[in-house]
């Protein structure tokens, strides 16, 4: 705000012998960026050609696009898709936080387990271990629970019933994820200062607690962009399991453009369903980068104002 | 001084007067074939302040670190309160304590860092009460009010739901001293604590801990502060080369040292 003449006269009567008079604030005529203007406006056309004539393509037969977009093949094939993707995320998000830690610890047997199991997984193909899973019946007819060399058995049941199509999809996704998610998280925990873990021991907290409470809430701030970056890479990564027949929403839509032979319209169904929920995932994302960025924002001042607030309502009430 | 100032009351100044509260015995630590600390051997009684000058890389902060056990030594003893740290012995066998047993003797003595080492997702009054809460399981609203008090003690009443991001320099460094106080630490151990600060904010830091000097709080301080050492130490040793150079009271080392390399550290560090 530009001080009234007046103004600038008491802040010269009233401040020291330093206080001057605040000179009007520039006005320039700004750089005149014409090569920006001339992109701009190239992109913008070749992007409006490009879309029009797709828009006005008769062979991506829109009605079959509107006809699939929310028919009952689809929505079922979504369901799945989605369960696959967030069961597989969280199996994968608590087995990579698991062998993070026991990567990093000072227990030689864990890490040692932890080095082998993410060996083995990052090292074959995600999209083997899916066979592999599904066809775990051909190699172990049945299942016990008990203890090796001894005949001690608590139960048994056979593969094929438990290992179902559903089972070997959840099992190749979330342990393959769980191996690259361990990576992240350890990325993660590497990056909070030692002097936080110090800290932490020297006021008498175990390991344990210090890890919980002081070094993964810290991590989270690098672990979760990658994440969801994760997250949306399984989203679409879910698709492989049309191989053990796994039903998702591509592997449906796969089986009636089959048959049909409407390829593209139902490509593009399968496109708009995943970039729509592509984008709720990144606005999740944002919001829990926002959670675990807490003590980092910039509007941090106005925060903890709100806070000291509620606090002195608390104290009234109390 | 008035009362009301005192940050902290019934300082637990150990059972029996006088059994030492930190005592080191030929104590020697290397890091791989690098020998950080070569024999030292130091008393501090209960209420004590004993201030640790010296170059850098004297070992005056493998020290420190090694008396709450973040460091382990290769040789010696040392005991805080009269217990020896991270160890049992049996007989004249010494076991290696585990982790829970070493982080309950850790809970005893409060440290602080040069850098803060604020946990810095956790507001100044979060900050101060974790440990209570998770460490000696206080009840949640008894740490809060007693989290504030001290807060407001160390003069950051104003600043309890704050994260220490938005605090300066000479503020964190009170909330770690806050921090470490809400434990009701017997020792604390100060690894030059105002080394990080902004020339105008080293005094707001040196108050506090002259006030809890006063107070009776035993410590152990590593700093480059001379004038803090002559004001309030009980004991000012100097550290070169892994081993304590000379040691006395502040009058006798400070004012007139025996030891040549004590008058070359002094005239560098006066000068």
């Amino acid at each position: 705000m530009a001080p009234s003449p007046s103004d600038q006269g008491e802040v010269a009567a009233t401040g020291g012998p330093a206080a001057a008079l605040r000179p009007d604030a520039i006005k320039a005529i700004p750089v005149r960026h014409w090569g920006r203007w001339i992109s701009a406006g190239v992109v913008t056309y070749l992007l409006v050609a490009l879309i029009v004539s797709f828009v006005k393509n008769p062979n991506v037969q829109w009605n079959v696009v509107g006809q699939y977009l929310f028919s009952p093949i689809t929505m079922r094939g979504l369901l799945l898709t989605l369960e696959l993707t967030f069961i597989a995320m969280f199996i994968g998000a608590a087995g990579g936080v698991m062998l993070a830690v026991m990567r990093l610890s000072d227990n030689p047997v864990l890490s040692w387990i932890a080095w082998v199991y993410i060996w083995f997984f990052r090292g074959t193909p995600v999209y083997v271990q899916i066979i592999i899973w599904a066809y775990m019946g051909s190699l172990y007819y049945t299942l016990y629970l008990g203890l090796p060399f001894t005949g001690l058995v608590f139960g048994s049941a056979q593969s094929s019933r438990v290992i179902v199509t559903f089972v070997a999809a959840l099992l190749a996704l979330g342990l393959n994820e769980a191996a690259y998610a361990a990576e992240l998280v350890r990325a993660g925990i590497i990056s909070v200062e030692a002097g936080q873990s110090e800290a932490a021991l020297s006021l008498g907290m175990s390991p344990a607690l210090t890890m919980r409470r002081v070094v993964l809430p810290q991590a989270m701030r690098v672990i979760i962009p990658t994440m969801g970056n994760e997250t949306i890479s399984m989203l679409k990564t879910t698709s492989l399991i049309a191989v053990i027949g796994g039903l998702e929403m591509f592997g449906r839509l796969q089986q009636v453009y089959a048959q049909t032979f409407e390829i593209m319209p139902l490509l593009v169904v399968a496109c708009i369903w995943y970039l729509f929920i592509t984008s709720i995932l990144t606005l999740g994302q944002a919001r829990l980068e926002a959670y675990f960025g807490k003590g980092f924002g910039e509007k941090e001042a106005e925060a903890a104002e709100q806070r000291a607030v509620k606090r002195a309502a608390r104290a009234r009430h109390a | 001084m008035p009362s009301t100032s005192h940050i902290v009351t019934a300082v637990d100044g150990g059972e029996s007067s006088g059994r030492p509260m930190v005592k080191a015995e030929k104590v020697w630590k290397s890091f791989g074939k690098l020998d950080v600390l070569k024999g030292v051997d130091l008393e501090v009684m209960p209420q004590q302040t004993y201030v640790l000058l010296g170059p850098s890389g004297g070992g005056k902060s493998t020290l420190l670190r090694c008396i709450n056990h973040l460091e382990k030594i290769n040789s010696g003893r040392l005991w805080v309160a009269g217990e020896l740290m991270g160890y049992r012995q049996k007989g004249a066998v010494l076991h290696e304590m585990k982790a829970r047993d070493v982080a309950k003797q850790r809970s005893h003595v409060g440290m602080v860092f040069q850098r803060f080492n604020l946990f810095p997702h956790m507001t100044a009054i979060e900050n101060v009460m974790e440990a209570p809460i998770r460490v000696q399981h206080v009840p949640r609203k008894q740490a809060d009010t007693e989290a504030e008090e001290i807060l407001r003690r160390v003069g950051l009443g104003e600043k309890l739901d704050t994260y220490p991001g938005q605090l300066s320099g000479g503020q964190q460094q009170r909330v770690a001293i806050a921090r470490a106080l809400a434990m009701k630490p017997k020792l604390m151990l100060f690894d030059e604590p105002t080394s990080a600060l902004d020339p105008e904010l080293v005094g707001e830091v040196l108050d506090v801990m002259k006030q809890l000097a006063v107070d009776g709080m035993t410590m152990v301080v590593v700093t480059h502060e001379i004038g803090f050492a002559k004001e309030v130490a009980d004991g000012v040793a100097l550290m070169d080369g892994g081993v304590i150079v000379e040691n006395g009271p502040p009058g006798e080392v400070l004012v007139n040292p025996k030891e040549d390399r004590t008058k070359v550290f002094l005239s560098k560090v006066l000068a």
